[in-house]
């Protein structure tokens, strides 16, 4: 029989959002968390089910403000089911959908299509992105207000930057009473012309065309100087330059209304990833170097990218089985994400609290419009919880996930630490506790 | 004979041994050793003499198929691969796929795979897209060879331009060797660079900016040795070798420079400039020429111009390759 509560017992508990980090249990009931601490345990033992977590991690759920799940219109890449499958082994409770669907999300009925199969497929939340343009063709505005009112939590034309300025200032403009970001795809098209990798040293020697870092610096320094003129909030997605860091740095010590994302495959991999014309490597932007990773890196750990998000871009083997220049960017993220990330923890450059703060209480700070109490495991918090080994050594094998986007560039890579378990309002939707 | 064969291994390959060749395919020549080159450029020389044959045909290739496999138009190379097969007794096939068909739903992979139901022993490929044969070789149990991709790779123009120098100077360690045009775009022109460099010649590339490797403009510098100089009187000066590039018309249009007269003005190699070349200077030219634009006319067919002896030499070099990539022991298909 079922019982009320669900008690995680003996975890190291680190709840970023408030600076927590101690052992001890996890109590949950009613979907809720109703207590958590030392000994926690020990007054709610009846009526519980109690999962020994013998010193794993529990951290609120990872919300995940950039992801495509496909649905409406590419069902062949990916289903809000099978996303949100993928996403829960990920340790993902909260995922926000980019709007470049068929068609695409700048109407009510499109929002509310995506809300109603959320409901009835997804293991976690979904809260679906607005177009910023109508059918994200950047000549008019989409109807934010309706969109917002159908649930939007931001604005985007993702995969399609904003190129027009004009455009981009109305937006912005227009979006600043409702309180939610634009999120721009910052690229400056007539500087990426052809480029399909990072432009330097590798994309020489490959003869493929570049895509230069001064693509995503200009988009992003006038981004912040229109949000600066209209006191409204830019989101800059998938920062990948330390140009575009150093931009959104000074932006902030002026004032400017400005956040950043970065993802993990930007964090963790170089344009090296390109070597042999690995179109799994092939994604926008670009990756870049060595020198764009420290800087992306800094910019964490100084605050001045506010978040983690994955641009989990799931595609079909044939999209990806093509000559370079043909196959589609994107990478599968979901289900490596943490793993991947903890790499970084375990070369001593991002504290294990600071990223998973990155990834839970920084977006759910982007999410207030949402009125729910995301990103914690305080009192009375949606009992959204990540439970992560980060010892547990595995190897990709990117056959096995559960995305339908098998596109993935760390395939075959030995990674350390893994989400064993994942919890959402109060459920388990993921769970490998016990399995090596 | 046996005195040139002491002045190649002096002078190409000082650890002069035997070796075996090696490679399955042929995607480029980045990972050519000394040995390697040399051992191309001697299995030319031999190749050479076959074709000063009365009856130039032998045969080494014997009931193996090779296949050309054309993504973009040719002429001269397809053909030189034609003959190649054709001296070694090979038997060719060659196919077109429509240019349109380089889109999303073709399959390269597709095509390799009919390929290889045929038998097929080397599938001969040019693409537009860089990378595309090392996609083929991902897939194929046959031999790739690559004709050229994209702005890739173009190895057996530079083998054949490379045998071409050497066959004249006896040497290619230290020698000047420029290369004059669009290198940005060029494959031509990376394959040179790679091959050259490699054996230990200086390479300078000399155009407007805007035609020549971006990250060479910029910060990275991915051919370490080479020289850029972008003022084509001091590139010039003592250069035992000028290679011309074709200027694809359209790049006027590109917004990669203003036109085609003012190209001609500061970079057009004419007499008065190959001037500044040593006087036993080598003139050499991919092809096709477009004439009076990147070279004057008068320039084309003088004595120090080897653009139709390339063309010849490319016959005995893709000869050579053919034979090394699935003559030896390398052909278990």
């Amino acid at each position: 029989m079922m019982k009320s509560k669900l008690i995680l017992k003996d975890g190291l508990i680190i709840d970023p959002a408030r600076s927590i980090e101690v052992r001890g249990d996890v109590v949950i009931e009613g979907g809720k968390i109703i207590d958590s601490g030392p000994g926690a345990a020990a007054s709610h033992s009846e009526n519980a089910d109690v999962v020994e977590l013998n010193g794993m991690i529990i951290t609120p759920g990872f919300i995940d403000m950039h992801c495509h799940l496909r649905e409406p219109g590419f069902e062949d890449k990916e289903t809000i089911k099978t996303g949100s499958l993928a996403a829960a082994a990920g340790g993902f409770t909260t995922i926000c959908a980019m709007p470049n669907t068929q068609p695409p999300a700048d109407s009510a009925s499109t929002l509310s299509f995506i809300a109603q199969t959320s409901t009835r497929d997804s293991l976690v939340r979904v809260l679906p992105i607005g177009c910023v343009t109508a059918g994200r063709a950047g000549r008019e505005l989409a109807p934010m207000i309706e969109l917002a009112g159908a649930g939007a939590v931001g604005f985007s034309d993702d995969g399609s930057p904003v190129g027009d300025a004009w455009i981009m200032l109305r937006a912005l403009e227009y979006s600043k009473p409702l309180g939610l970001p634009i999120i721009n795809h910052c690229e400056d098209l007539s500087l990426v012309a052809n480029g399909q990798m990072n432009e330097g040293k590798i994309s020489t020697l490959l003869g493929i065309p570049g895509n230069p870092s001064i693509s995503e610096e200009v988009m992003i320094a006038r981004d912040t100087i229109l949000a600066e003129y209209t006191g409204a909030w830019v989101h800059i997605a998938h920062i990948s330059t330390a140009g575009g860091v150093e931009i959104v740095r000074q932006a902030k010590r002026r004032g400017v209304r400005v956040t950043a994302e970065a993802t993990p495959h930007h964090l963790c991999l170089t344009e090296y990833a390109v070597m042999d014309y690995d179109s799994m490597a092939r994604v926008n932007p670009p990756l870049r170097t060595q020198a764009d990773i420290e800087a992306l890196i800094e910019g964490l750990n100084d605050g001045t990218i506010d978040i983690i998000a994955t641009d989990h871009a799931p595609h079909t083997a044939d999209d990806k089985a093509q000559e370079f220049g043909l196959a589609l960017p994107g990478i599968s993220g979901f289900e490596t994400a943490l793993a991947v990330l903890l790499s970084l923890v375990h070369a001593g450059k991002i504290k294990m609290a600071d990223l998973l703060y990155k990834m839970s209480a920084g977006p759910a700070a982007m999410l207030s419009s949402t009125g729910l109490k995301l990103g914690t495991l305080e009192k009375r918090a949606v009992a959204d919880i990540a439970i992560i080994d980060p010892d547990h050594e595995w190897t990709v094998d990117s056959s096995v996930f559960l995305s339908k986007g098998k596109n993935s560039p760390f395939h075959g890579t030995r990674l350390k630490g893994k989400v064993k378990a994942t919890i959402a309002g109060g459920k388990f939707v993921f769970n490998e506790i016990g399995k090596n | 004979m046996s005195n040139m064969e002491k002045e190649r291994s002096e002078l190409l390959t000082e650890e002069s041994e035997q070796i075996n060749w090696t490679k399955k395919h042929l995607l480029d020549i980045d990972d050519f050793s000394k040995a390697e080159f040399d051992l191309v450029l001697k299995t030319a020389s031999a190749m050479k003499e076959i074709l000063s044959r009365p009856i130039k045909k032998v045969p080494a290739l014997r009931g193996k198929t090779i296949a050309t496999l054309f993504y973009e138009p040719s002429t001269r190379t397809r053909g030189s691969f034609e003959l190649a097969a054709k001296n070694l007794s090979a038997d060719v096939i060659n196919l077109t796929p429509a240019s349109s068909s380089i889109v999303k739903g073709e399959s390269l992979i597709d095509t390799l795979h009919t390929l290889q139901a045929m038998g097929v022993n080397a599938v001969v490929i040019r693409h537009s897209m860089a990378g595309a044969p090392y996609l083929a070789a991902k897939h194929a149990r046959a031999s790739i060879i690559n004709a050229g991709d994209g702005w890739h790779a173009h190895p057996t123009q530079a083998l054949l331009d490379m045998y071409t120098v050497y066959e004249q100077k006896k040497r290619l360690k230290d020698l000047k060797v420029v290369i004059l045009g669009d290198s940005r775009h060029s494959r031509v022109a990376r394959s040179n660079i790679l091959g050259f460099t490699g054996v230990g010649a200086k390479v300078t590339l000399c155009g407007p900016l805007t035609l020549l490797p971006p990250s060479i403009n910029y910060k990275y510098h991915p051919y370490p040795g080479i020289e850029i100089e972008p003022d084509i009187q001091k590139a010039l000066n003592g250069a035992d070798v000028v290679m011309v590039l074709r200027l694809q018309k359209e790049r006027q249009h590109s917004g990669l420079m203003p036109d085609i007269r003012e190209y001609k003005n500061h970079y057009q190699l004419n007499r008065q400039r190959f001037a500044l070349a040593k006087p036993d200077a080598m003139l050499m030219h991919p092809g096709p020429v477009n004439e009076n634009v990147e070279i004057e006319p008068e320039l084309i067919r003088c004595p120090a111009s080897v653009i139709d002896r390339q063309v010849a030499n490319g016959i005995a070099v893709r000869m050579a390759l053919l034979y090394l990539v699935i003559g030896g022991k390398n052909d278990e298909i």
